[in-house]
């Protein structure tokens, strides 16, 4: 993980970065051009259907993630996730979009399970 | 006292040259010198395998023999500090970077960094990308002072070299052919869903996101760039950042954040 400086000593630095050509202090776009560009932005509608489903629902779904690529409830940077020993591990869960857990197949006609499955536990 | 001697037995692991740590023997009290080499061997073959895992693409541009092998002297230089082999790599691409053998490929550490950059995208918190409809729903003549909250997955990685287009093609199998090594490329990974993304940005965005990302307000985030990018393309700016979801939220007042995704 990268330590980020503060919001102070960012803004600072990018404005120091700019103060040789910014003596004049002159803005180049003001509130109503901005409102503008955003009008513009959004009305291209070809993005909305793409992110309309942005926030699609998911289910934790056990014994489909491979070996060290589970996700865990307490999110990344916890040990847990990324903690699984063998592929497809039955207690080791990945959110997938929900839905598709149960019709997942992995290797050897194993299937994805919304609960925990006993398969597939490493001694 | 036990870190003393983790320490000596992780060192012996990743060094042949090193005698046996002390305590390791055989069973009926006989030297176990054999038995450590398999383990030492295991370790070292498991930490390529995951290096080559990391950086599919590098692995592609140098072939597999020489990166396995480079892979070797990377891993006695900096072995993982983590327990978790996917956040191996951090410093594989400064690596490149100084590896006099692979000099003559100066995109290959901003490949690299890509390709780290895709895997804590990967592993990034989950959020929603901003939607489009909370930036829209801002006053017009609050726009200017509206600030954005960075999505945990987004990065930004720039180039003095095309390395998007020689990662994508690198990952996708295809061939390098049209691509002129030479041109300046920046990038932007993100996972607005549950793939991980990478674009190629067009001239300013670097700029304009990170000033962004950085927490200036939209105006002079915007103005900012435009001094140094005068041909700047604000309103396809951002729509990538709305599609790509650069951001998971916007609050048009610091001292109030209120957080509209």
């Amino acid at each position: 993980m990268v330590l980020l400086p503060g919001r102070k000593t960012l803004v600072n630095g990018f404005k120091d970065t700019f103060k040789e050509n910014n003596m004049s202090q002159k803005s180049l776009i003001g509130a109503s051009a901005l409102a503008g560009a955003v009008a513009m932005a959004i009305s291209g509608a070809t993005f909305l259907a793409s992110t309309d489903g942005a926030s699609a629902a998911t289910e934790k779904c056990y014994g489909v993630a491979m070996a060290g690529k589970n996700d865990c409830a307490a999110g990344p940077g916890t040990t847990c996730a990324g903690t699984s020993k063998v592929d497809f591990q039955g207690n080791a869960w990945k959110n997938v979009e929900a839905g598709t857990c149960v019709s997942m197949k992995v290797d050897g006609d194993r299937m994805g399970s919304l609960e925990p499955l006993t398969r597939d536990i490493p001694a | 006292m036990i870190e003393m001697s983790q320490r000596s037995f992780g060192a012996a692991l990743l060094d042949p040259d090193l005698p046996l740590p002390d305590g390791v023997i055989g069973p009926r009290g006989k030297g176990a010198q054999k038995r450590f080499a398999v383990y030492r061997n295991n370790v070292t073959v498991s930490l390529v395998n995951a290096l080559g895992d990391i950086f599919p693409a590098v692995q592609r541009l140098v072939g597999e023999g020489f990166f396995r092998d480079m892979a070797r002297v990377y891993l006695s230089e900096e072995p993982p500090r983590s327990a978790l082999l996917f956040e191996y790599g951090g410093g594989f691409a400064a690596f490149l970077d100084r590896f006099e053998p692979v000099s003559k490929l100066p995109y290959l550490s901003d490949v690299a960094r890509l390709e780290r950059a895709w895997l804590d995208a990967f592993h990034a918190a989950d959020a929603d990308p901003l939607r489009p409809e909370s930036l829209g729903a801002i006053p017009p003549e609050s726009l200017g002072e509206v600030t954005f909250t960075p999505h945990p997955a987004a990065r930004i990685v720039r180039s003095k070299y095309a390395a998007v287009s020689i990662f994508s093609a690198s990952r996708e199998e295809r061939p390098l052919d049209h691509v002129r090594p030479l041109d300046p490329e920046d990038g932007l990974i993100t996972r607005p869903r549950h793939e991980v993304q990478v674009r190629q940005l067009p001239s300013g965005a670097a700029d304009f996101f990170e000033a962004l990302m950085a927490g200036m307000t939209f105006e002079e985030a915007a103005n900012v760039t435009l001094e140094r990018h005068p041909e700047f393309d604000l309103p396809s700016a951002i729509s990538a950042m709305l599609e790509a979801g650069v951001f998971s939220a916007c609050s048009s007042s610091q001292a109030n954040p209120e957080h509209t995704a």
